[in-house]
């Protein structure tokens, strides 16, 4: 009973300290990418300011917005929430990480779109409408990909759940397993995709023509525009711990002692902050993509995720 | 058998068949002349890195020899003779219009699930660790024939023909530690010497079309010929000309 009692203030903890990081995750990608393009860095904290000066700003709201417009961003906030807290951040095994697998996972993915997306157009707007309809055309081509990845993966540690698949992974020790490599290189396309970095959208612009997500609440102030920005980079860090969880699950802690945790929390820093800086890599040599290029960049995706089946299937158990 | 229970010598050459497959989809989807000759010498380098770990796993020594030809041949001399030929027709900066890219990719996909289909029957025969990587040399034949068949270029076709024969080694490499040696020295020849035979070509083609893309093969030209008198020219061979 106490264990249980114990398992369960580590998961909340865990959750609280997933999304007070997310913010942390960000800077540090702004601050690399800004040393990486001989630019003066903000502060590592500058999210946190951020989040705090809209939080404290006064709300205007569009004369036709509805009760939708209003209620998406706690929606979109707690869909993600709960999607941080399926998660495994620090350890495996926490009673927690049972509530959903990887599919209910896409699912919030999917519901925080769908309602960002019924918002965009409740306050019809011209960049909201065409900000929406860009964002399902991306999430209708990633949506597919990402899922064949997850059954690759799952088809290898034979559970959905994620935190069954860590620990299967983690103690599997070293294979050369060709389905993961390509498997993670149709996550990371697909994980770009999603959360709107280059090259298929640029997370800095406000320039009619190029926004994708960003087209999609600019009519959104105030705490909505920051719980939004906030759900935002809990979802950034949540694909940046999903390649880490199932390709590198390395230092995870497994059981619930504090050294182990205290190993846990540095093996996860660091690798987020590696992974943070490849991704800042990856947008500094590539320029954003026109539009109708997207699709294709998503089908090699597809195409890469098929594959990683295909080898799961022929050369891994086949024979 | 457990994929996991296998040495790291076999999983590696499993993983690094999976790679060359992978380049072989990256050349079906690669329109750009200069990146399609270097997938080209990627696929060659990745094939000689599996016959060295096949021959360390195996402990055939003679399939270093193999390796080495491998080497100096797909990643050394034809990706140069390809590349030299492309940059002397000034086309090695030439982009293909492929049509339908993601339905070439899904084709290709397609023939990876019929290959595996096919060769089940002869995996059955094998009982070498890396038996399963004889659908994956297969379906690279299949998929360096699809590039031939989905692309205009002549040039693009030639690099499909050479992945075809990168299949057909690959297949013999890993179902029986290779050839006898006499027999993959004649084929090495023979591909070196096609590879000349096709820049020989290559001239000649774009010397009476013009071009070097197959679908214009079937027009007439009559570019280097004296202009006939008006009066033996036909009114309807006007299109044709």
């Amino acid at each position: 009973m106490d264990s249980q009692l114990t398992a369960w203030a580590l998961a909340a903890a865990q959750a609280l300290l997933f999304i007070a990081s997310a913010p942390l995750l960000a800077g540090w990608l702004r601050r690399v990418k800004c040393h990486m393009q001989n630019r003066a860095a903000p502060a590592l904290w500058q999210p946190y300011r951020d989040l705090a000066k809209l939080l404290k700003k006064r709300m205007l709201l569009a004369d036709n917005a509805s009760w939708l417009f209003r209620a998406v961003p706690y929606i979109v906030f707690s869909a993600m929430l709960l999607a941080a807290a399926v998660v495994p951040l620090v350890a495996v095994n926490l009673p927690s990480a049972a509530i959903a697998d990887l599919i209910v996972l896409v699912g919030f993915f999917a519901l925080a779109r769908f309602f960002t997306a019924l918002a965009a157009l409740d306050i019809g707007t011209a960049f909201g409408g065409m900000g929406a309809s860009r964002e399902m055309m991306v999430a209708a081509l990633a949506e597919p990909a990402m899922l064949m990845a997850v059954f690759t993966l799952s088809m290898t540690a034979n559970t959905t759940n994620l935190s069954v698949a860590t620990a299967y992974i983690l103690q599997s020790g070293l294979v050369l397993r060709p389905s993961f490599l390509f498997a993670l290189l149709a996550l990371a396309m697909v994980a770009v995709a999603e959360t709107s970095r280059i090259p298929v959208d640029n997370p800095a612009t406000h320039l009619e023509l190029t926004m994708l997500h960003e087209a999609m609440i600019l009519e959104y102030g105030g705490r909505h525009l920051a719980l939004i920005e906030w759900a935002t980079q809990i979802k950034l860090m949540i694909y940046a711990v999903l390649i880490v969880d199932l390709f590198f699950p390395w230092g995870i802690a497994t059981d619930f002692s504090a050294m182990v945790l205290a190993v846990g929390v540095v093996a996860v820093a660091a690798k987020l902050m590696l992974i943070a800086v490849l991704l800042v890599v990856w947008e500094t040599v590539l320029a954003k993509m026109r539009l109708f290029r997207v699709p294709q960049f998503l089908g090699f995706s597809f195409m890469l995720s098929l594959l990683a089946m295909l080898t799961h299937v022929v050369l891994e158990t086949g024979g | 058998m457990e994929f996991a229970a296998l040495s790291l010598y076999n999983q590696a050459i499993i993983l690094f068949a999976a790679l060359a497959l992978f380049t072989s989809f990256i050349m079906l989807a690669q329109a750009r002349m200069m990146p399609l000759i270097f997938t080209f010498a990627w696929q060659g380098l990745l094939l000689t890195v599996v016959s060295v770990l096949v021959a360390i796993a195996s402990g055939h020594p003679q399939l270093h020899i193999s390796a080495a030809i491998t080497f100096c041949l797909k990643v050394v001399v034809i990706p140069y003779l390809l590349y030299r030929l492309s940059a002397r027709l000034n086309m090695q900066y030439d982009a293909e219009v492929i049509e339908h890219p993601t339905l070439l990719l899904l084709g290709g996909v397609a023939l990876v699930i019929f290959s595996y289909h096919v060769s089940q029957s002869i995996i059955h025969l094998s009982g070498l660790a890396t038996r399963n990587t004889i659908a994956v040399s297969m379906a690279i034949e299949l998929l360096g024939m699809l590039l031939m068949c989905a692309r205009k270029s002549a040039v693009a076709q030639v690099i499909g023909f050479m992945s075809m024969e990168s299949g057909i080694f690959f297949a013999a490499v890993v179902s029986t530690y290779g050839m006898p040696l006499i027999v993959e020295l004649g084929l090495a020849f023979d591909i070196l010497v096609a590879s000349i035979l096709f820049g020989v070509f290559f001239f000649h083609l774009r010397d009476s079309f013009g071009s070097l893309n197959v679908g214009q093969f079937n027009r007439l030209s009559e570019a280097n010929q004296p202009m006939p008198s008006p009066e033996a020219t036909e009114p309807s061979s006007g299109e044709r000309s």
